[in-house]
């Protein structure tokens, strides 16, 4: 029963929640969508823990993602052991590295007082349930070798099946605890979303790429432009 | 040929007598609120001297404004990749300390300390923290050089000088110093928006103002350091930036902007310029010593029959064209050739610009006591106290020509003034300065009217905006009025 709840319903609802959540928010209040960034009240300690947190989160959810993407080529690089070792090898330096850049980020909200003002309860159940994420998978890539290699065959079928609307609720259920902890731990920060700072990765402004150096708005005319 | 127009500003540093009157006014009206206690749109600080915030100027340490690689004009904060990969942490960006941190005193106190042998002080408390606080630093800290010569020896337009010349100018340090009250230069060609990665930063197509659109603005912080005069802020409290509006709810309504309007000095002049936008990239790539003339041609003459068609032509209305012609502004920057954009080698293209202060040697102190005769006050020419290449550091990107020009210009003007007026200096020694410097008789008596008697609506010549029907297409103008300046009636607060 409590599998059913916790790998059949709660994906479901924790998504819808983060669909109606998002799109709410930005109706009614665009502007509090921000990267709300504290940069300019301590500038040191936050290098120590945004860039490495930043980039390895980024590095790492991608790995997540070509896992459940591309199941076959990750089977066929970790054919070859050596790349198994490799890939695994990075993966945990991954993970150590946002463990670092988390903790680093944590005690900055803890120590210094001009980030403290500006920090939030949530701030703080969102980095403290990020850093569980990360801590559970780190443990899962120590105790629960070739991750790399079983998870495409037991969590990218499993998403799979929810996203094709027939949950395999049994996938989940019958990982370690430590994964089954991950697994919801994840589901938990979807549903949160969009009531937390992380909104701010839907505003990565890739279009900054091609878009003129210049902006120029008028009063009566809709096009923007040069 | 795009003609548009532009709200542009002088300066008249001679006249400024640094009150900061201005910083208040804009302060009582737009940043009196939490997370934008530190923010100065309007800023005056003493030069030479470090600024607010400290050395602002020095782009080795903030990267703002423009740098021409090869023949291509980029921002000094970084192409669009580079910019993108320092989202999460921007190397440039001045934190609170390079401002200082804002603060109040414990008047509490005053009233609750115990009875003892000492009166009770009130100590100084951060406006972020609530701590106790030492103040170390505010935003007019050097004021008046502060009585110390570090602000003065660290500011770093004297590295232009030579070692003989920063020697003599620290002798004269002792006396001399003028006040630069600062502004958002609205620019032609700004680098806070080219570097913001969520196109939240806008130019005003119709007068050029330079505004930040609340809502689309994340909060990615690059404006901040990519402004090279350090004139975009970060909003703390709300993660957004924020900077100077030009009190375009007062333009809009036919008032002066608030630091303009209350100006002690009367040191403020606005008016359009019409300017062509398609040589505006051409023009930011000139040579440093070139770019205040590009500027200056970058720059039309609304009397031009040509220029006023394409006006027309791009939708400008004959009042505008009306104002354009009466421009302060036009004349002072074009027509006088007098006033100068700060610091032109940013390559923003600043539409602000200041009449160089004319700080002439009025007397020396050889002999011991102050002594006036020797050089004669009004027969001195050349003689200025801050040297030429100090100011042309400032205001022409190293041209000793351009600032000399002017210099004589007023210098002429004065003397002429003068003759008249007072008549210590005859009319024929005001004669030769004027020839000497290419201004007629009635040249002259026009810059010292509008410089020493102008009244109100020849500082101010603001176009008409109309501005409830240009958005009744869009907006309804009845909602508009029930909203903030900013655009919305919720109490900006940070994130959910
Ligand atoms: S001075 Fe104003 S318009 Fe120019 S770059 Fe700075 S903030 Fe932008
Ligand atoms: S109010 Fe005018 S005179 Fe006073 S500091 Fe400001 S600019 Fe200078």
């Amino acid at each position: 029963m409590i599998d059913l709840v916790l790998y059949g319903i709660l994906p479901y609802l924790t998504v819808a929640v983060a669909v109606v959540g998002l799109i709410w928010r930005y109706v009614t209040n665009q502007f509090s969508y921000s990267s709300v960034s504290s940069q300019f009240l301590e500038n040191r300690q936050l290098f120590w823990g945004s860039v490495p947190w930043h980039y390895g989160i980024i590095l790492i959810l991608a790995g997540h993602l070509i896992g459940v993407f591309f199941p076959r080529s990750i089977m066929a690089f970790n054919g070859v052991p050596v790349r198994l070792y490799i890939l695994e090898g990075t993966a945990l330096a991954l993970g150590l590295l946002v463990l670092a850049g988390m903790v680093f980020l944590l005690l900055r909200r803890g120590t210094n007082a001009r980030v403290r003002v500006v920090t939030t309860p949530m701030d703080i159940v969102l980095l403290v349930l990020l850093l569980l994420q990360v801590v559970f998978g780190i443990g899962i890539a120590i105790f629960y070798r070739w991750g790399t290699s079983w998870y495409v065959q037991t969590a990218a079928p499993y998403f799979w099946s929810v996203v094709t609307l027939s949950p395999k609720v049994s996938y989940m259920s019958s990982l370690p605890l430590l994964v089954q902890l991950h697994a919801v731990n994840a589901f938990i920060l979807v549903g949160l979303f969009p009531f937390t700072r992380l909104v701010h990765m839907l505003s990565i402004p890739l279009a900054y790429l091609w878009r003129p150096y210049q902006v120029v708005m008028w009063h009566r005319r809709q096009q923007r432009g040069l | 040929m795009d003609v548009r127009a532009q709200l542009a500003s002088v300066f008249h540093l001679d006249k400024c007598i640094g009150c900061h009157t201005c910083s208040l006014a804009c302060n009582n009206l737009w940043t009196s609120r939490e997370g934008t206690e530190y923010m100065w749109w309007n800023n005056v600080e003493t030069k030479p001297g470090t600024g607010y915030p400290t050395l602002w100027e020095d782009q080795g340490k903030y990267r703002g404004g423009w740098e021409l690689r090869g023949n291509s004009l980029v921002p000094r904060t970084g192409r669009r990749l580079g910019i993108l990969s320092n989202m999460f942490f921007n190397p440039a960006l001045p934190t609170m300390d390079d401002y200082y941190e804002p603060w109040t005193y414990d008047y509490e106190h005053l009233f609750t300390a115990p009875p003892g042998d000492t009166p009770p002080t009130a100590r100084p408390v951060s406006k972020i923290t609530g701590h106790y606080l030492d103040v170390e630093a505010g935003p007019n800290w050097d004021d008046d050089l502060s009585g110390s010569p570090i602000y003065a020896k660290n500011d770093v337009n004297l590295a232009s000088l030579t070692p003989a010349e920063q020697e003599a100018m620290f002798r004269i340090e002792q006396m001399v110093f003028f006040y630069i009250p600062r502004i958002c230069n609205h620019c032609l060609n700004p680098a806070c928006l080219a570097v913001c990665p969520s196109g939240a930063i806008y130019k005003r197509g119709e007068d050029g103002i330079v505004l930040v659109n609340q809502e689309k603005c994340r909060g990615w912080r690059f404006c901040v350091s990519g402004c090279p005069y350090k004139k975009t802020y970060y909003n703390w409290k709300t993660g957004k930036a924020e900077k100077c509006i030009l009190c375009y709810p007062r333009l809009e309504t036919g008032q002066a902007p608030a630091c303009f309007h209350t100006c002690v000095g009367r040191i403020r002049y606005t008016g359009l310029l019409l300017y062509d936008a398609e040589r505006i990239e051409a023009m930011a790539k000139a040579p440093d010593t070139e770019l205040v003339e590009a500027q200056r041609r970058l720059i039309l003459d609304p009397a031009d029959p040509e220029v006023a068609a394409a006006a027309r032509r791009s939708g400008m209305s004959d009042e505008w064209l009306a104002a354009a012609g009466s421009s302060p502004v036009y004349r002072f920057v074009k027509e006088w050739g007098l006033a100068l954009p700060l610091h032109p080698e940013f390559r923003t293209l600043p539409m602000l610009f200041y009449v160089p202060p004319l700080l002439p040697v009025a007397a020396s102190n050889k002999t011991g006591s102050y002594d006036l005769t020797e050089s004669g006050f009004f027969g001195n020419t050349g003689n200025t106290r801050a040297p030429l290449r100090y100011l042309s550091a400032l205001f022409s990107g190293g041209n000793t020509g351009i600032v000399t020009d002017a210099l004589a210009r007023l210098w002429a003007v004065r003397s002429y003034a003068q003759a008249r007026s007072a008549g210590n200096i005859s009319e024929s020694q005001a004669g030769d300065l004027l020839k000497k410097s290419g201004l007629t008789a009635e040249t002259a008596g026009q810059i010292a009217a509008l410089t020493s008697l102008p009244r109100f609506n020849d500082r101010f010549v603001i176009p008409p905006y109309r501005r409830e029907v240009d958005i009744q297409e869009t907006v309804n103008p009845q909602k508009h009025q029930g909203q903030t300046g900013f655009g919305f009636s919720r109490t900006p607060g940070r994130g959910l």
